[in-house]
């Protein structure tokens, strides 16, 4: 058997895998995405842009993704800074390794747990009750947009850490020397040394956190009780609630366009700096 | 600096043990701690719809994990040795598949296999012999592992083209160089040195379909998976047989995730 037959052979399984369960499926999607509702509850094929100019029906799920999601990128990214920095810069060597894991474990492990330990902690008998205890009464935390935020930077903060750790790692520490060496502050030595090659870390971590949460389902469904809905909350609706293939695929290719989107410009960001891809792989 | 470590440290810690530590109340809130009792874990192994979607889950994670493990593996050491379009493609799969947001993956699942098991299920009818039974075609556990083997065979593949590529490539030019045949050198030299990366990629593709919940909810029909039955009992409300199973559930997360990582490290600092 030649090289060439064995290496087909070799991705036979793989590429076979890939058509049947990835090509055709979102061919399907986009295909249905164009078609209309049929009476019976599955798509009557047509070529109709009905359904994507019926999008604004589902304009406060959108309103919500796209500002709780910015928001939730941004607060990860401020909480994860400090912490990607000192484990990067002032962390002992010996621990170092360690206390990366420790971060990134948590991003494996079940989401829908870690965000129920929330709905545990934020509601009536948790931390209001504690709060009632020290004499603050009536507060409410649970199915609110502030718990909806918390789940989103607790279960996405370990993906902002890690590229950003990986960004700052790389980076050559007599560069801070000299800079400071040369009479720069400490602060200045951040601002115009530290931070500039650390963007890099930074798109690549801001990227994969929106990316995903304009896709997050999990949170708002159980930390913001019915009132916070995300887009990921109309899909699963329109495809196992109301049952509206065609609209529920219009939705859906929406999504995944903007997201092509904010990638390539990711992609072009990444580009214009001349930096090499960050290493997105956080095991 | 070392205070903020700390405190994102216990943020991110806390609520888990938090959980844990309520796993074994015996008391039923948060709110009122009223002693020691492994009551729950009790409760939660005996309940005979949590152990059901106990036992789908395993098979679940464990067929997907093997799958992916084996083709995702086929699929780096193939690609090590192609250039060209072909693995431009897969390049692009593989990298589409891991970016991919899950619930995209559960929605187009869900349409395109109900639409071609529409298509196929009357052709079965027709052609299967009359007097017997006709196999229907439909949602379930089969499914699920289609669409958990698509995605973390691309993880797979990531991993173990990782480690392929630290490898010393003159060690196979040696192998093949003293009369080893492709098998042989991939059996003796390829598959001990990648062993470790594949190990990790089981591992972690395995608590990656345990602890999945949007794509099983999209596909899996009328079965129940583990994380299934704990979102639809936290929907009718808090309990602490809740706290119990999810203590376990991390438990044995943590414990397969910590062993893939030792493994993946332990790798690299061999390889340098």
């Amino acid at each position: 058997m030649t090289q060439r037959a064995r290496n087909w052979l070799l991705l036979a399984p793989a590429g076979t895998w890939f058509l049947v369960m990835l090509i055709i499926p979102l061919t399907v999607v986009f295909i249905f995405s164009f078609g209309e509702r049929a009476p019976s509850g599955g798509v009557v094929l047509a070529l109709t842009v009905e359904q994507y100019a019926n999008l604004p029906a589902r304009w406060a799920a959108f309103k919500n993704t796209m500002t709780l999601a910015p928001i939730g990128t941004l607060s990860a990214l401020f909480i994860a800074y400090p912490l990607a920095y000192f484990l990067a810069v002032k962390a002992n060597p010996r621990w170092k390794t360690i206390l990366l894991v420790l971060v990134i474990v948590p991003f494996w492990t079940s989401i829908l747990i870690r965000s129920y330990a929330w709905i545990f902690l934020l509601g009536g008998r948790g931390i209001p009750a504690l709060l009632e205890w020290v004499g603050i009464e009536g507060l409410r935390l649970i199915n609110t947009p502030f718990a909806v935020l918390v789940g989103i930077i607790y279960g996405y903060l370990p993906l902002m850490v890690f590229p950003i750790f990986v960004s700052l790692d790389k980076l050559d520490k007599r560069l801070l020397e000299a800079s400071s060496d040369l009479g720069a502050k400490p602060w200045k030595t951040f601002l115009q040394v530290t931070l500039p090659l650390s963007i890099p870390g930074i798109a690549t971590g801001c990227m994969l956190v929106f990316i995903l949460l304009m896709g997050e389902y999990l949170i708002p469904a159980l930390l913001g009780g019915g009132k916070v809905f995300f887009v990921g909350n109309a899909l699963v609706d329109l495809f196992l609630q109301s049952r509206n293939w065609a609209y529920g695929s219009a939705v859906a290719v929406t999504l995944v366009i903007v997201m092509l989107i904010i990638v390539t410009i990711y992609m072009r960001l990444i580009g214009r700096l001349g930096a090499s891809r960050e290493d997105v792989s956080i095991m | 600096m070392r205070f903020y470590a700390i405190c994102v440290y216990l943020f991110l810690y806390i609520p888990i043990g938090v959980i844990a530590l309520f796993s074994f109340n015996a008391g039923r809130h948060a709110s009122q701690l009223q002693g020691f009792s492994t009551k729950w874990y009790g409760k939660a192994l005996s309940n005979p719809f949590v152990m059901d979607a106990l036992e789908t889950s395993l098979i679940v994670a464990f067929c997907s994990a093997l799958f992916a493990s084996v083709f995702g593996t086929m699929a780096a050491v193939a690609l090590q040795g192609i250039r060209g379009p072909v693995r431009v493609a897969f390049d692009m799969l593989i990298y589409v598949a891991v970016m991919i947001p899950g619930i995209v993956i559960g929605i187009a699942t869900l349409i395109g296999l109900v639409t071609v098991f529409n298509q196929l299920n009357p052709v079965i009818v027709a052609i299967w012999p009359a007097g017997f039974n006709p196999p229907k075609l439909r949602m379930g556990i089969g499914s699920l592992i289609a669409a958990h083997t698509m995605f973390l065979m691309a993880l797979v593949a990531i991993i173990v083209r990782a480690r392929l590529a630290g490898m010393d490539r003159t060690l196979n030019e040696a192998s093949s160089d003293l009369y080893a045949t492709p098998l042989g050198t991939f059996r003796q030299v390829t598959l001990p040195m990648i062993f470790p990366a594949i190990l990790a990629g089981f591992l972690l593709s395995f608590t990656f379909s345990f602890d999945d919940f949007i794509i099983a909810f999209f596909v899996v029909g009328c079965e129940t998976t583990l994380p299934i039955y704990v979102f639809s009992s936290i929907r009718r409300g808090v309990t602490p047989e809740i706290n119990a199973i999810g203590t376990m559930v991390m438990g044995v997360s943590l414990l397969l995730l910590i062993s893939a990582q030792l493994l993946l490290k332990r790798e690299r600092r061999k390889s340098r």
